[in-house]
């Protein structure tokens, strides 16, 4: 059986809720489902003995502004058994900003929502030690958000007296 | 007449100690290294053999602020660095001088963007700023010639305050 196959056909019968979308671009399998089971599908496929998608390569967000569901979610994740990467994404609405953390399944991917958290404002329920990582702690915007103006919003940073 | 046949011959110069004093201060000038980005390649190479920073007595590059009396900022100065380049430049002793080193340093450069300070004189006082991204090294050894020329003409009265703000050189004459 093909590796997509195996894939699809594991997550739906584990997780009859989550609302899998399946779609294919540019030779990259794409999983979209409900952002509730972000924790239990990643956490199987890391420890499931087929698959073992052991590396999570990076995550990020994807700002859609005016979309309903604002944000996606985007997990790229990869096996070096099957020498096979996997896209993941959820989505996140602006009302409930927030989603489960994967940092217990992956440990790289403490960092990496830690930047989300910074650049988009996306809450990480149950992460250890959401801080932000590049921006000044009491900075109050998140930069990459489509309504951050490009040259920032003066006096949010402040200088050091001349 | 040469230095060499006037001492032979009276054994003594007349002229201000004043003059001597800026003379040997800015022969003997000892860039920060402020190397933030990659701004901070061409400065290495100002040091080279090739370009030889040293003709101009400006080799002894410190990475203590306190031995040095002029800063060469060169890189891309986030909002975050600014407040790090503004504790180092406070703890070199005074008299000191800044060279803004590239556009980056200079404006902000290319980074037209949130978290670059566009333009260091910002919060630091600039003296000479140099153009070009990176400026090349012959460009930066300009920028010292004419911090030389302007420590030159440097007198004692001009530190009597010990602010750099306060400083009146004169500018041109
Ligand atoms: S001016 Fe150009 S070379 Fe210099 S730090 Fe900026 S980007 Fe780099």
């Amino acid at each position: 059986m093909e590796l997509k196959e195996l894939i699809s056909q594991k997550l739906q019968a584990n997780f009859p809720e989550a609302e899998f979308e399946f779609s294919e671009y540019r030779n990259e399998f794409n999983v979209k489902f409900n952002k509730k089971f972000v924790n239990p599908i990643c956490k199987f496929l890391k420890e499931d003995s087929e698959l073992e998608f052991l590396l999570c390569e990076d995550m990020t967000a994807v700002d859609w502004a005016k979309r309903k569901n604002r944000f996606t979610v985007v997990y790229h994740i990869f096996s070096i058994k099957h020498s096979f990467r996997l896209v993941l994404k959820a989505d996140v609405d602006e009302s409930d900003c927030t989603i489960d953390t994967v940092s217990s399944v992956w440990k790289t991917s403490n960092w990496q929502e830690r930047e989300c958290y910074d650049m988009y404002g996306i809450k990480f329920n149950n992460h250890p030690d959401l801080r932000r990582i590049y921006m000044p702690e009491e900075f109050e915007y998140h930069p990459l958000r489509k309504d951050f103006p490009l040259l920032g919003i003066p006096g949010s940073l402040p200088l050091p007296k001349k | 007449m040469g230095l060499e046949a006037k001492l032979n011959s009276d054994g003594f110069l007349v002229t201000q100690l004043d003059a001597v004093v800026a003379w040997a201060r800015k022969n003997s000038v000892y860039p920060m290294p402020m190397g933030i980005s990659c701004c901070a390649i061409e400065m290495m190479a100002s040091a080279d053999p090739k370009y030889d920073i040293a003709r101009f007595g400006s080799e002894v590059m410190r990475f203590t602020p306190r031995q040095c009396d002029l800063m060469i900022v060169a890189g891309t100065v986030t909002y975050k660095m600014s407040h790090v380049v503004k504790k180092i430049y406070d703890q070199m002793p005074d008299p000191k001088w800044v060279i803004a080193m590239g556009a980056c340093t200079s404006t902000g450069g290319m980074y037209r963007s949130y978290s670059v300070v566009q333009g260091i004189d910002q919060f630091l006082p600039v003296d000479v700023y140099v153009a070009g991204c990176p400026p090349r090294p012959d460009n930066l050894l300009n920028a010292l010639i004419q911090i030389q020329n302007k420590i030159g003409r440097t007198r004692a009265r001009d530190f009597q305050n010990l602010k750099l703000p306060e400083l009146n050189v004169i500018q041109n004459n």
